[in-house]
């Protein structure tokens, strides 16, 4: 095909010139180098318990620490398993019912603090973040004396009804905050149907409520299986210790069986790490939610 | 089925603002009633205290005879379709319109059945298992409005249903919804900040202006006879020509003086105005664009008198074709025009000279340029008159 008459010439945008290849390596170069020697600083805690946890007890020494194990042995799992289950045990009937009813009364009050406002719900709730703020330490004492006081049951009711009332002010905040971008409109179309308060958050917020309730009961279930100062505060009797105090104990007062210790430190927070693991997805996209939307 | 009473209903909020001002409506049984105005007008927290989502500050409100001020929203029997419909995003479609009769605890048939009927008057039948994510703009709209027929309530609440919708789908719901509410024939409060959906779907129109009642009535009546500056501003679009004038005596008739056109005026519009007594005093002129029409090359022209003008734009919408021209008059300048017409022909006036934008209709097919000359007829019978200082229509 031939053209009659020549395109008139298109001035070329200047592109924008590359970096050199040798440079952009080096910078990515650089990149990766630091983040690594990150991850090693990470990772050097966890690699020396789980050395430490496979060496017998003669092995398991502060002075060779770093090496790997002459003879990998399950000795110490299988004896950290057997001191720690009824510990264990004690932990997940302390965990489970405290998580599951700090999240609920934190969902409800959330609800009523939020979008079923009544007056006054601002002091209220300011006096509740207040609570945030407590140390655990500035309460413990008073605690005590009141459980004490109330002759409340003592061993894990004890310890879990603590645990319920120090976690409303975290759930109830998360919840709060999750609900406001629930959209105002829908709890009036609720009203407007005729629903009542509880039946509103029954059949209208709650089913709407699963990433906060996600956020929250990891943020519960990890929190409080981690607890050790309440616990072996409130808890005297050695047969209803949560598992952290085990582990503390196991730390005996002569001979300091590292590989023991080791090994139930790590079995201690194995199921804190499976909800992570199961549940991580959720928790990002949970704290996204309350946070990108409205 | 009943009728709504409001009475010297007002709002006032903590910070002292008053949203509503003594705000006083009847609604008849069966009718559809819509409450315009610009937004921030207070016509939703009107809506809203009917509905009984807020709290009536002062006055009163009547359902069917009945002070309903201190009844819960919930025991009003009202329905309300809000402006983003509000669908429960986790329940189907079906769940959505049956979720108040499953509250009333009504027997499962009853619900199966009623649901399936409201499905069918308003063409749901195939989405009933479809969640709202999956509709589209106009499903849902129809599935917010499912949610209240199916209650039966005595009165439809609603807050502009339609402005989420494009155009094209708004012109028709707007038939939909209307034709709707003429078979169910629930009385209806109707929100609109659109001002033709409130003549095209009212049976009469309220016009509200910060919190303050203006004008009500059929909206015809508004219409053709504004009661001020602010009402004839808003109904219409484009908006009436309003300019500054004096009325002086001719001929032993009056005539109206906007720069350097002259109109006479009919006898019988000067009587009904009580123009006679504002003969020398300046006051302010008004006339709609469709009673400003260019001339017609078969002379059939609507109005009885010419005026030569030249075009400064032209704005084609196909049906007909708008013509804008300067008057060497100055402007009605007042905040209610500006707040009515949002300060659209204010811009004109800049872009254009000195003097006040008149907007006239020519026919579709006349092909008026920018800078003609050309001629256009006054329907003088169609003048309307306001008090410069008040701002209230003559003779009203």
């Amino acid at each position: 095909m031939t053209t009659t008459s020549a395109a008139p010439p298109v001035p070329v945008p200047a592109r924008r010139t590359r970096r050199p290849r040798a440079r952009r390596t080096a910078a990515l170069s650089f990149k990766y180098v630091a983040l690594i020697f990150f991850v090693i600083l990470v990772l050097t805690p966890l690699y020396i318990l789980l050395v430490a946890s496979f060496k017998g007890t003669a092995e398991a020494d502060p002075s060779n620490a770093w090496a790997l194990p002459d003879a990998w042995t399950f000795d110490a799992w299988r004896q950290a398993w057997s001191e720690l289950r009824p510990n264990l045990l004690n932990t997940v009937y302390l965990v489970i019912p405290a998580t599951v009813i700090s999240t609920v009364i934190g969902s409800l009050n959330g609800f009523v603090l939020s979008r079923w406002r009544f007056p006054g719900a601002d002091v209220v709730f300011l006096f509740l973040l207040f609570g945030l703020f407590i140390p655990y330490q500035a309460v413990m004492i008073p605690l005590a004396q009141l459980f004490a006081g109330l002759d409340f049951p003592t061993g894990i009711p004890r310890l879990a009804f603590a645990h319920i009332v120090y976690g409303i002010p975290i759930t109830t905040l998360i919840f709060r905050s999750y609900y406001a971008t629930i959209p105002e409109d829908l709890i009036e179309a609720a009203r407007m149907d005729r629903a009542g308060m509880l039946r509103t958050y029954w059949s209208v917020v709650l089913p709407l409520s699963a990433p906060a309730f996600v956020v929250t009961a990891i943020w519960q279930f990890t929190s409080i299986w981690n607890d050790f100062l309440f616990a072996v505060f409130l808890v005297t009797n050695p047969e209803s210790w949560p598992v952290t105090v085990a582990v503390n104990n196991t730390a005996g007062s002569l001979v300091a069986e590292y590989n023991l210790q080791m090994s139930a430190a790590l079995l201690a927070s194995l199921p804190t790490l499976v909800v992570y693991i199961l549940l991580g997805r959720f928790f990002i996209r949970g704290l996204l939610a309350g946070s990108l939307k409205g | 089925m009943a009728e709504i009473r409001l009475d010297h209903l007002s709002k006032r909020y903590p910070n002292g603002f008053e949203a509503v001002k003594e705000l006083s409506l009847e609604i008849a049984e069966a009718e559809l009633l819509v409450l315009v105005g610009p937004s921030g007008c207070g016509k939703t927290t009107a809506l809203r205290m009917v509905a009984g989502l807020e709290d009536i500050s002062a006055g009163d409100l009547y359902i069917g005879g009945v002070r309903v001020n201190d009844v819960l929203e919930k025991d009003r029997d009202i329905a309300m379709v809000f402006q983003n419909y509000a669908l429960y995003p986790h329940m189907t479609v079906a769940q959505n319109i049956a979720f108040s009769l499953k509250l009333a605890r009504r027997p499962k048939d009853e619900i199966r059945r009623r649901v399936d009927e409201t499905a069918h008057l308003l063409g749901l039948e195939d989405f009933l298992d479809r969640r709202p994510k999956q509709l589209s703009g106009g499903q849902r709209q129809r599935v917010a409005m499912g949610r209240a027929i199916i209650r039966e309530p005595v009165a439809f609440l609603m807050d502009e249903p339609l402005s989420n919708l494009d155009a094209q789908l708004r012109v028709h719901m707007r038939g939909e919804i209307e034709a709707l509410q003429k078979r169910l024939g629930v009385t209806t409060l109707y929100v609109t900040h659109d001002q033709i959906e409130a003549m095209t779907m009212g049976d009469r129109v309220a016009v509200l202006r910060s919190g303050e009642l203006q004008q009500v009535g059929t909206p015809t009546e508004v219409y053709d006879r504004p009661v001020n500056l602010f009402v004839a501003g808003f109904m219409g679009s484009p908006p009436m020509n309003l300019a500054r004038a004096t009325i002086e005596s001719a001929n032993g008739g009056l005539v109206v003086r906007a720069g350097s056109a002259t109109l006479p005026v009919p006898a019988e519009v000067a009587r009904e105005r009580s123009l006679e007594a504002w003969t020398g005093r300046p006051l302010v002129v008004g006339i709609r664009p469709e009673d400003l029409e260019g001339a017609r090359e078969d002379g059939a022209a609507g109005g009885d008198v010419k005026l030569e003008v030249t075009i400064d734009r032209v704005e084609a919408l196909g049906a007909s074709l708008l013509g804008f021209f300067t008057v060497d008059a100055p402007p009605a300048k007042s905040e209610a025009v500006a707040a009515a017409t949002g300060g659209g022909l204010e811009e004109v006036a800049l872009i254009t000279r000195e003097g006040t934008p008149f907007c006239a209709t020519f026919e579709p097919r006349s092909a008026i340029r920018v800078g003609d000359r050309v001629e256009v007829t006054v329907d003088t019978r169609h003048l309307h008159f306001f008090d410069p200082e008040t701002e209230t229509a003559l003779g009203v």
